[in-house]
């Protein structure tokens, strides 16, 4: 009680209160310091690696380096396929503040349009994307709006200008069915393709060259490692990997020869496809209309692409590869060698041609093209240079199907022709098997009668009808066509050597074969040769044969005439040659829809196309191709 | 008990007559020392952000000299002026103040944002010390209430402000004045199984939602690291972790933190300036780092127990303490052991104010201990 009201301070008492205090205070301090200590020490000691691992993470960033596509040359080194810088205008939304306004700005700096601004609204809407990725505003700068960013780059923040190669086709249209195109990657072929290879590839081969060799075309996939800062700015590359470019491929088509021969169609439309009889390689391969391939690259318009998807010409056809017609008159010669090599007939056998033919035992008249015929006795010889159908007709049911068929195909009809572009259809070469199994109905004797002038159930491509005249050129041998001869990587160059068919025909002593040609060289150069006014007053010898497809059938009496047929039904233009008739250096198959006869309209076409071949470049392409 | 007696050479001594305590001033430039090394890599190497900074030190040992040449009585004497001033400023920055990021604590006087906050880290301590010294002790209740009123009223103005930072360093340094009085072991006791109960009503009526969320963010990062750092809000402390955790044992190097260098860390000058130090120098960095702090901790807490009167006593010890508590909360945030508190690492951090306020506690120190008299016992 008494101690309590004691007021005077006892400053030994109060120091010693402190000092415990203080010395409890310390006690605490240490403790949590050792604490803290271990803490620290768990993070950078027993947890080290994890964090060491994310601290990676955040600045290093592995980036693929697209290949550069492989480059498309034609036989004399012009290039058909290139690849351009094509500038793009992009964005990365993390990195502006105000997008609206920047994008406003963006729109009157470079009179972009509406459209733009909204494609880029929904991309990036809709689209997920990693963060500090850019989405492009404007795909295909002008020159002009490049130059002007550039001096304005400093006003927006986030925007920059990316320099991307994208293929470009400098021919367009005129090789659009030879080359193909590329366009970009969809989800389908995103499916099919190797993810991981094609990382930084905007663009695939679609169709053509481009899509049958994308696997060397395309190259490998490189990478650079790379340090970024948080705002995702590249500072230094660490370490790369150079992609491996796509391989260079060499073409036998002459550009040339194309231009040539896409003049001498003078629009019209058909198909030219120019071989080289020794070897298979394709000179040049025309399919009349085309379309820009340059529009596909980047992205066609559903106006332009809906435009040429309902033109009455078809442009997106490629009538060489895919196109079926009957070949007419064109395969008289084949059939004449068959005759005589088979023994059903001899040189010297003659029919009487009254303008018609007629099966025993049946009133039908198979009617010659000459409504009064060709005259009382005519050989194999006049029947090929005059076109003598009654002759065939006769022939074929001599031969009957079950001969024809199989010779025929070993000329190439009814077989894929083996060229490097896919797409490529067969054909029709018909048998009693495929009607039976096609038809569920036997072979009747009358479809024989019109297979032996090239009509009927038999159709081929533009591609087969060449080929089956240069296997004539070609004394019988018969390669698998193509466009690629040689192909480069790394600067060096590797031909390939042609390929032969499987199935070649045998021609024996090969006098038989002579006595076709000759009859061939009559066509071009006899006194009443169909195409005779065509190669009249021709620098070179060539042999060649028309062929003139009548689309619609006529009753007994009826007469085609062309002011009463609508212009879609009009005869097929036709024509085979090559030249020069002793050692051939071109074979070329005409096909011209609904053009007329085959030796007014379409042997001119060829006439055309050897000259310019053989008179007005005649150094270049004789130089032997390794 | 007694004090040590110093020697009459030692009174002589050149740092002695200028009021300097050698092995305390050794401490704070070895500090200052390592935290301009750092802060030279925080700020991408710039020469000027270091001259800034140099100057900020300059002006605060040059404050801290001034400090160290008044005696403790004058500070006692004016204690009760300055405690006044800085409860009628804090009032002021109610109704005048200066807002900015969301937060009111500055006033505007004279041209120069001043933060009256700043003044009462030293003015509470100093008025808890004022009102223990002549009073016999340990206190009664009544004076312990009392003493527990001067701490709050600040408290609370600032809390309101809000910086719960300053807040906290200021309630502490009260109530660490008030513990060194001599507050039996019973009341401490009692004080902090009040502190439990009364940290739900605190949840849930009197903090507000982005303290909160701060909260959430650091419980989840105590539970599950990775998880942590998909969220927005936590990746600052993320990335401070993963800063210093990257740095292992013995560091990337001087200038080498990718996590710093490459701007991944917020802040890394200022607040989060530790977590550059722990990239860049490792373990053993942060170690030295420590054993610079518990020196002068050691040295503050030495000097406290050679105080002649209470006053100077309890003043020393408050302001050591205190001392720690900020830079236990900064490592703590941003190693992600305590939630973010916006407190710069004491001495290291580049920013202006807290330093001086700082180095003139350190002042006082140098004050109380070179101004004793001879004792004989």
């Amino acid at each position: 009680m008494l101690q309590r009201k004691v007021t005077i301070k006892n400053p030994f008492r109060e120091l010693a209160y402190y000092q415990s205090r203080v010395f409890v205070a310390f006690f605490i301090i240490i403790a949590l310091m050792a604490g803290l200590l271990f803490w620290v020490a768990n993070l950078q000691v027993f947890h080290y690696e994890n964090y060491r691992t994310r601290s990676d993470a955040n600045r290093i960033r592995v980036r693929p380096v697209a290949p550069t596509r492989g480059l498309i040359y034609d036989r004399n080194g012009v290039i058909l396929a290139e690849n351009r810088s094509v500038y793009s205008l992009e964005l990365i939304p993390e990195q502006v503040d105000d997008i609206d306004e920047t994008l406003s700005q963006l729109k009157e700096l470079l009179q972009l349009d509406d459209d733009d601004i909204e494609r880029f609204h929904k991309e990036k809407r809709y689209t997920r994307r990693e963060r500090f990725k850019k989405i492009p505003i404007k795909q295909k700068l002008t020159e002009k709006q490049v130059a002007l960013f550039a001096v304005n780059r400093f006003r927006f923040k986030g925007v920059s200008v990316e320099a991307r190669l994208v293929r470009y086709y400098p021919y367009g249209s005129v090789l659009v069915h030879a080359l193909g195109y590329v366009g970009r990657i969809n989800d389908r072929e995103k499916a099919r393709i190797d993810a991981a290879n094609y990382k930084a590839t905007h663009h695939i081969g679609k169709v053509g060259l481009e899509k049958h060799y994308e696997s060397i075309l395309h190259g490998t996939i490189g990478s650079r490692v790379v340090e970024v800062d948080v705002h995702e700015r590249v500072l230094r590359t660490l370490s790369e990997q150079t992609p491996q470019n796509g391989v260079d491929l060499h073409l036998s088509l002459d550009v040339e020869l194309q231009l040539a021969a896409e003049k001498a169609l003078a629009g019209r439309r058909g198909v030219i496809v120019a071989l080289d009889p020794a070897n298979g390689d394709v000179l040049a391969l025309v399919s009349n209309p085309g379309y820009n391939p340059n529009l596909f690259v980047t992205g066609i318009s559903s106006k332009d692409y809906n435009k040429l998807l309902k033109s009455q010409d078809r442009p997106l056809f490629n009538r060489a590869l895919r196109g079926q017609y009957s070949p007419g008159s064109t395969i008289k010669p084949h059939m004449a060698w068959l005759g005589l090599t088979s023994g059903m007939i001899t040189p010297s056998y003659t029919v009487e041609d009254p303008g018609f033919f007629m099966l025993p035992n049946d009133e039908r008249r198979y009617r010659d093209w000459k409504k009064l015929g060709h005259g009382k006795r005519i050989g194999y010889k006049q029947a090929i240079a005059q076109s003598c159908d009654t002759f065939f007709y006769d022939l074929a049911v001599r031969l009957g199907i079950d001969r024809i068929h199989p010779s025929m195909s070993k000329f190439g009809f009814g077989q894929l022709t083996g060229i490097d572009m896919g797409e490529e259809v067969p054909g029709l070469m018909p048998s009693r098997d495929w009607k039976r199994g096609a038809r569920r109905a036997p072979w009747y004797p009358g479809e024989t009668v019109i297979i032996g002038i090239g009509q009927g159930y038999w159709t081929a491509t533009p591609l087969q009808i060449a080929n089956s005249a240069a296997v004539i050129a070609n004394d019988g041998k018969r390669y698998q066509l193509r466009l690629v001869n040689s192909q480069e990587a790394n600067g060096v160059k590797t031909f390939m050597a042609p390929q032969l068919a499987e199935q070649q025909i045998d021609i024996g002593d090969g006098q038989h074969f002579d006595l076709i040609k000759k009859a061939m060289k009559e066509v071009n150069h006899g006194l009443r040769g169909s195409a005779r006014e065509a190669f009249r007053d021709a620098p070179y010898e060539s042999a060649g044969k028309t062929g003139t497809v009548q689309l619609v059938g006529y009753s007994q009496d009826e007469e085609y005439d062309k002011t009463k047929v609508a212009q879609n039904l009009h005869d097929n233009a036709l024509y085979i040659g090559y030249a020069p008739y002793e050692k051939p250096q071109i074979a070329v198959a005409i096909v011209l829809e609904n053009a007329g006869g085959g030796g007014s309209n379409a042997a001119p076409v060829a006439r055309k196309v050897m000259d310019f071949y053989l008179e007005s470049k005649p150094q270049k392409n004789k130089e032997p191709n390794t | 008990m007694t004090s040590k007696v110093h020697t009459h050479k030692e009174r002589q001594s050149l740092v002695w007559r200028l009021h300097l305590d050698l092995p305390l001033l050794a401490g704070l430039f070895a500090l200052m020392g390592f935290g301009l090394m750092v802060l030279y890599s925080a700020g991408g190497e710039s020469e000027s952000l270091i001259y800034r900074q140099v100057t900020r030190l300059g002006i605060g040992l040059a404050v801290m000299f001034m400090m160290a040449q008044f005696p403790p009585r004058f500070y006692a004497k004016w204690a009760p002026f300055l405690y006044l001033i800085g409860l009628v400023l804090l009032i002021a920055v109610i109704f005048f103040g200066d807002k900015s990021k969301g937060a009111q604590r500055w006033l505007m006087l004279g041209g120069f944002r001043f933060q009256p906050s700043e003044l009462m880290k030293l003015a509470v301590p100093l008025m808890v010390a004022w009102y223990f010294s002549e009073r016999p002790l340990p206190a009664r209740k009544r004076e312990l209430f009392i003493a527990a009123v001067l701490v709050l009223v600040p408290t609370l103005l600032i809390a309101k402000q809000p910086d719960l930072g300053t807040a906290l360093l200021i309630s502490s340094s009260g109530l660490f004045a008030i513990y060194l009085s001599g507050v039996s072991w019973r009341i401490i006791a009692g004080f902090v199984v009040a502190a439990v109960i009364f940290m739900p009503i605190h949840w849930f009526f009197l903090i507000h939602e982005y303290q909160k969320d701060r909260v959430y963010v650091y419980l989840e990062g105590i539970m599950n690291q990775t998880e942590l750092c998909k969220q927005p809000d936590a990746w600052q402390i993320c990335q401070s972790q993963v800063a210093i955790g990257s740095g292992g044992f013995d560091g990337k190097g001087w200038l080498n933190g990718t996590q710093s260098q490459l701007e991944f860390l917020p802040e890394r000058s200022t607040d989060f300036i530790f977590a550059v130090l722990g990239e860049e120098f490792g373990f053993t960095g942060v170690a030295i780092l420590l054993s610079i702090y518990l020196f002068i901790i050691a040295r503050g807490l030495y000097i406290g127990t050679q105080a002649q009167e209470t006053f100077s006593r309890l003043l020393a010890g408050a302001i050591v303490l205190t001392f720690f508590v900020y830079l236990f909360v900064n490592i703590g945030m941003v190693t992600g052991l305590l939630p973010v508190v916006g407190l710069p690492l004491p001495l290291v951090s580049y920013g202006g104010t807290s330093m001086v306020t700082l180095l003139s506690g350190f002042g006082m120190l140098m004050s109380i201990y070179t101004h004793r008299k001879l004792v004989s016992t």
